[in-house]
């Protein structure tokens, strides 16, 4: 308990500078964004960390996109697994040779290098995909939002969960479901191989550099954190923490409950839908397999383990367990699992993770970065009680 | 005096309890008028059903010459009807400057685009409604070193403060109060009342009150309502309400009356 306690320490004394000084913020700000920048210029651009690096700033995305539904309007989603699943499906359905029966078997081609044009299938420009993206899932978000606009907290996890699970079954047995001779989805076969980016006045990517693939996933990220900053700050983000706060309050302050909430959700899937269609281009496969409940909750442990309601704190979140995953689990932890127990730890991914929130609970429930504003409440709240309990404990 | 709030039979039934039975009302333009009554008598029911919180069983809600009674309770604020709550409800993690921009939500036009964009419009917008939060907080009496503190580390009266300014911050023309004074010294009490007619004079306002504490209401009433187990049984200046029968009965019981 007591090196969790200096830890605990050690980390609050170290954010709080930046809490305090925004001249240090910026500095540290501008210091981060240039370092992760350059981070390729350094690793093999085949390696396993740019690998590991790229696929972290897509979760960035979508944990700051879930971070709009669960921390700013408190609404607690549980099926956001969905919204990656629209967002790959699309990315599959128009660009690879899946639909190969558009275009009486031409293909049809929308902006797309003479590379891939003689394939059939839908082939449209990513920047198209990704559009097409934010706009199926932004409306699959208030599809699901309809039904629990009149249920509040654990109910609406239940339905936004069932909502997780159909999407899933749906991308499961796809295969099955025929539109003439075209097949929804290709079941946990997969659709692949998919479309690599292929981005204007830039060289189509490939598989073997990944460099451009860190750069644009790095470049959505960006975009993400500046609209989830400046959406806080706004009518709307000040509308979704008032819901968040007090319902009943919000509506007689004259904030519209549902057409707020549906933005928040629509809003949140977009960027969902946005990171998906990017993975499915990446991973070169739509497969249903990676659709599955325990991504939601995944996604949700970034937003938690950040801090919720807070851009930075997910952000980091994100970045923190997609590492725990990739390395500390298989390439630490197991190691010793291995020798010593003969014993496959990665099994057991989804229990360490819970072992992890279970920690942060008790040594930092506000979150490694918390928003300014919960971690004055809890803080300043239970602050006195609380260290008298550590004190007892140690 | 036209009246600018006009409540016609309401009745509101949860299940087999009537809370409020077939009460009729009119709030007269520029008034200060209360409603009391004893515990559980219907009032905050009745209060919830006039900023649309809850809807009537049967009855019509008109204000301003509209027909409001299926709106809800934020078209009902745009239209000009704001309240405060008889336990602070106020965004607890926002600062007192954000709790009272969000009261100013309904005059704002700031989309999800516009948010994100953020064209000069937008941004003078914001500005705007800042600066406006910041003269209502001066206008309730908050110190400008509290305004960008988290409301809930403020006490007790400041977050009362606080409330009256969210509510007003949406330009009301009623304003609803929901025991304003509930926990306040007699000596904070009678700067309540005052202040109470001072954001008449200032704002145009018509304000209704449901209050315990009879010296307010008496003071600063011009029309008194009571009511009692859901039903309207006295209505008419202080003077009138204070000695009807039927009120001191409501309020002491039988044996006093």
């Amino acid at each position: 308990m007591n090196a969790l306690r200096n830890v605990r320490r050690w980390w609050s004394a170290f954010t709080q500078r930046f809490y305090e000084n925004p001249n240090l913020r910026y500095v540290a700000t501008a210091l981060v964004l240039g370092l992760v920048a350059i981070v390729p210029f350094f690793y093999d651009p085949a390696s396993g960390f740019i690998d590991a690096s790229t696929t972290a700033l897509a979760y960035v995305v979508m944990a700051l996109g879930l971070n709009i539904v669960v921390g700013f309007a408190g609404l607690l989603d549980l099926g956001y697994v969905a919204f990656y699943a629209l967002g790959a499906l699309t990315m599959g359905w128009l660009g690879s040779a899946f639909a190969y029966g558009a275009g009486n078997g031409k293909g049809i081609h929308i902006g797309v290098s003479s590379a891939i044009s003689h394939i059939p299938g839908i082939h449209a420009n990513f920047l198209i995909v990704l559009v097409a993206a934010a706009i199926v899932c932004a409306v699959a978000g208030m599809l699901i939002g309809l039904p629990t606009l009149r249920l509040r907290g654990d109910y609406i996890a239940i339905v936004t969960l069932a909502f997780g699970e159909i999407v899933y079954r749906f991308a499961l047995n796809g295969d099955q479901i025929k539109f003439g001779n075209q097949a929804l989805t290709n079941g946990s076969q997969g659709i692949t191989p998919v479309d690599k980016l292929d981005l204007p006045f830039l060289a189509p990517f490939q598989s073997l550099n990944l460099r451009p693939w860190y750069w644009t996933a790095l470049a959505m990220a960006m975009l993400t954190l500046l609209v989830n900053a400046r959406l806080r700050e706004s009518r709307l983000g000040r509308a979704w923490i008032a819901i968040r706060e007090d319902e009943v309050a919000a509506a007689s302050m004259g904030v519209p409950l549902v057409k707020t909430k549906l933005m928040a959700y629509a809003t949140g899937a977009a960027f969902g839908g946005m990171a998906g269609a990017f993975l499915g281009s990446y991973l070169n496969t739509v497969n249903a397999d990676q659709f599955q409940f325990a991504f939601s909750i995944f996604v949700l442990s970034m937003v938690i383990l950040g801090g919720l309601g807070s851009i930075w704190g997910v952000a980091l979140g994100a970045v923190v367990l997609t590492f725990v995953n990739r390395y500390l689990i298989p390439n630490v932890l197991n190691d010793k699992a291995q020798s010593w127990f003969n014993f496959d730890l990665t099994q057991l991914s989804f229990s360490i993770f819970g072992f992890l929130l279970v920690i942060m609970m008790l040594i930092r429930p506000e979150g490694l970065l918390p928003e300014r504003r919960r971690k004055m409440e809890l803080t300043e709240g239970v602050g006195v009680g609380e260290t008298e309990l550590i004190e007892v404990r140690a | 005096m036209a009246g600018v709030y006009e409540a016609q039979n309401i009745t509101k039934a949860f299940g087999g309890l009537v809370a409020v039975d077939d009460v009729s009302f009119e709030i007269p333009e520029g008034s200060i008028v209360s409603i009391i009554g004893p515990n559980g008598a219907g009032k905050t029911t009745f209060f919830n059903i006039l900023t649309g919180l809850y809807k009537p069983t049967s009855g019509r809600l008109i204000f301003d010459g509209r027909d409001i009674t299926r709106k809800r309770p934020d078209q009902i604020t745009a239209l000009g009807v704001a309240r405060t709550f008889q336990n602070i409800r106020l965004f607890g993690t926002m600062t007192a400057t954000e709790n009272v921009m969000v009261g100013q939500h309904a005059r704002m036009k700031a989309g999800l685009f516009g948010s994100i964009i953020r064209p000069p419009w937008v941004n003078k917008e914001e500005d705007a409604v800042a600066e406006k939060a910041h003269e209502l907080l001066d206008y309730v009496g908050l110190h400008r070193r509290l305004h960008d503190l988290i409301s809930v580390e403020l006490s007790y009266g400041d977050q009362r403060r606080i409330e009256v300014a969210r509510a007003l911050a949406s330009n009301p023309k009623l304003l609803l109060l929901d025991e304003p004074t509930a926990g306040m010294n007699p000596n904070e009490s009678e700067r309540f009342r005052e202040f109470m007619q001072m954001v008449r004079g200032d704002r145009g306002l018509t304000i209704l009150l449901i209050e315990h504490d009879m010296k307010v209401v008496m003071g600063v009433s011009e029309r008194i309502t009571v009511l009692d187990h859901g039903e309207k049984v006295a209505e008419g200046e202080p003077q009138e309400v204070r000695e009807n029968p039927r009120v001191i009965e409501a309020y002491l019981g039988k044996q006093a009356a």
